[in-house]
């Protein structure tokens, strides 16, 4: 049998037996997590320590595991997008119209440009809150909490923006099969333009807080570097991936919602380090924010939804005085709704990565498999390898910029 | 030069010969099947070969298929991906109902955690994985989930009729 597989704690019982220091040290184990607050989340690793050093780690996942793909394969496909509005919940707007463009990719619906613009503003703002909250954390990880509180108000913003789209804040359930579920009111592009009027200021000086700050940059130059070959091989997407080096995006690789519209760079980094994908995400915020400008600036007229009856609800007062509309609201409702035989993946540039959802139908009303590529997942497991040989204060550092998410990590 | 679709098959068929088959796409992405004996060959094929180039691995995942014949009841997919040509290919094996395959651990390090989360939850045996145990359910759980026997709910439940709200034939079932 594999060492591996034993419980870390005996595996560790064998190392700490053999191995003795020649002052007469011995090594220890430390159980850091599940619920430790300097985490985060519910993490938790078994760690192997000599003195304040980091020997080996295994970390423990599943904590939160709700069974999403287990749920998926029994409710019909509207029902869904709750689901995936808990994976990555500081940036849900990217997950849900993650899923829809999904949906939409298997019936082979065209989305009209309005609502792929204003698809597009949404998953920036999420993108903006996702990237807040991993940096300015980090910052509290490193000892300065006045910039997590100063930017944390703007994500306040972004929710009463989402709260002006859709009625929901956190978990926001966005958007629907075809389109948006109603139009955006006044009040909600008179919030977004206030938010685009008042947050670059403070970013700035969020930025200018920490990037030449002497304390700062000695606690992440350098630490939990990956090589881009490493990274490329543990599977690493988005901000992490870029910050070794390597400019693959999904927006430009393959892009979705008109994504090809827009005119923005990829920010990429050099050495992979904690330092780095600080810097790539403080960049890919500006893009972010261009990104809402120009969208904003061209956003054009028309319907906010496909016309497909099939799936997209009715109107209620149609409802309620047409019995057409009665018709395709029962069917929806209920899920009896014709959907092609099919295998197809479809991917977004979530907020930590490539957001893939791998969907196998069999023309029933339910999906008959559906996998999400949860980058999280993928990535944290090259988290033992970045954090052995380093401080317990720097695994915590290298934690918090690898934006790991628990409910993304679980699903 | 985007890498074409039908000159992945003609490198592929020419190095296998029948063991890599039912090419064809997907929507957008080309699928084909290789057997289980020879899938880690051909994923080492696609990864190292300079035309075809797969470096990168998207996803791993298992799929149940309780309806089929003996020989196609589980299959384990992989999604190459090749960044330099953005080219993406869907490689899939099917298993018989002692699913066995071989790992793919020392191509890609990200395979570790997406086989044993195909472990945990569809219990195909990944062969030379050097860790396959559980990983997002607990350490005692004795079946494997995401089999489609294995029922959502309370199959004790009388209130609740599934034949009118979802699928019939695999959800009941006792285990």
């Amino acid at each position: 049998m594999s060492e591996l597989l034993l419980p870390p704690e005996e595996r560790y019982a064998k190392i700490i037996a053999e191995k003795r220091n020649e002052d007469g040290s011995e090594l220890s184990v430390l159980n850091l997590g599940p619920t430790h607050p300097a985490t985060h989340g519910i993490f938790q690793n078994i760690l192997l320590m000599d003195g304040e050093r980091i020997l080996e780690a295994e970390p423990t996942v599943g904590y939160i595991h709700r069974a999403f793909e287990k749920i998926s394969e029994n409710r019909p496909f509207y029902q869904i997008n709750v689901l995936t509005d808990r994976m990555n919940y500081c940036s849900s707007p990217i997950n849900n119209f993650g899923w829809w463009m999904t949906v939409e990719k298997l019936l082979n619906i065209e989305v009209p440009k309005r609502a792929q613009y204003l698809r597009v503003i949404v998953m920036e703002l999420a993108r903006i809150t996702d990237h807040l909250i991993c940096n300015s954390i980090l910052g509290v990880d490193t000892g300065a909490y006045t910039g997590f509180l100063y930017v944390f108000q703007f994500r306040e913003k972004v929710y009463e923006i989402y709260e002006e789209i859709c009625g929901a804040r956190l978990t926001t359930n966005m958007g629907r099969i075809g389109g948006f579920e109603r139009d955006w009111t006044p009040k909600a592009f008179e919030l977004l333009e206030k938010f685009l009027e008042e947050f670059p200021p403070c970013w700035q000086e969020f930025e200018n807080l920490f990037e030449r700050n002497r304390i700062f940059i000695d606690r992440t130059v350098n630490v939990g570097p990956i090589s881009a070959e490493k990274a490329m091989s543990y599977g690493f997407t988005g901000p992490n991936l870029r910050a070794a080096g390597i400019d693959y995006d999904v927006r430009v690789a393959q892009p979705y919602s008109s994504y090809e519209d827009f005119d923005f760079i990829v920010p990429v980094g050099k050495s992979g380090d904690t330092y780095d994908r600080f810097c790539v995400r403080n960049a890919e915020v500006w893009e972010s924010l261009s990104i809402i400008r120009q969208a904003l600036a061209k956003l054009p007229e028309g319907p906010i939804h496909a016309d497909v009856p099939d799936y997209y609800l009715p109107p209620k007062e149609d409802v309620y005085n047409n019995m057409e509309s009665l018709i395709y609201h029962f069917k929806i409702v209920m899920g009896e709704v014709p959907v092609p035989v099919a295998e197809i993946y479809h991917s977004v540039e979530g907020g930590n990565g490539e957001l893939g959802f791998y969907l196998i139908t069999d023309g029933s009303r339910t999906p008959y498999r559906l996998h999400f590529r949860r980058p999280c997942f993928i990535y944290y497991q090259a988290y033992p390898e970045m954090i052995k040989g380093a401080m317990l204060s720097d695994a915590i550092v290298i934690l918090s910029s690898l934006n790991v998410i628990a409910g993304e990590l679980d699903s | 030069m985007a890498l074409e679709t039908a000159n992945i098959q003609e490198r592929l068929s020419q190095k296998f010969g029948s063991s890599v088959f039912a090419f064809g796409m997907q929507r957008d992405i080309f699928t084909f099947e290789a057997s289980p004996e020879n899938l880690h060959e051909v994923i080492q094929f696609l990864k190292e070969d300079e035309e075809l180039n797969f470096h990168f691995l998207t996803d791993l995942c298992g799929v149940h298929y309780p309806e089929n014949d003996d020989d196609h009841q589980f299959a384990v997919v992989y999604l190459l991906h090749n960044w330099v040509e953005n080219t993406r290919v869907c490689v899939k094996t099917y298993l018989n109902a002692n699913p066995e395959v071989d790992t793919i651990i020392d191509l890609f390090l990200s395979a570790n955690w997406m086989e044993r989360e195909t472990w945990d939850f569809y219990g195909i045996v990944f062969k030379g994985h050097p860790q396959l145990k559980r990983i997002l359910n607990m350490d005692e759980m004795i079946s494997f989930p995401m089999r489609k026997e294995f029922p959502m709910e309370d199959s004790g439940r009388t209130d609740k009729d599934d034949r009118f709200f979802g699928r019939t034939v695999s959800n009941k079932s006792t285990l």
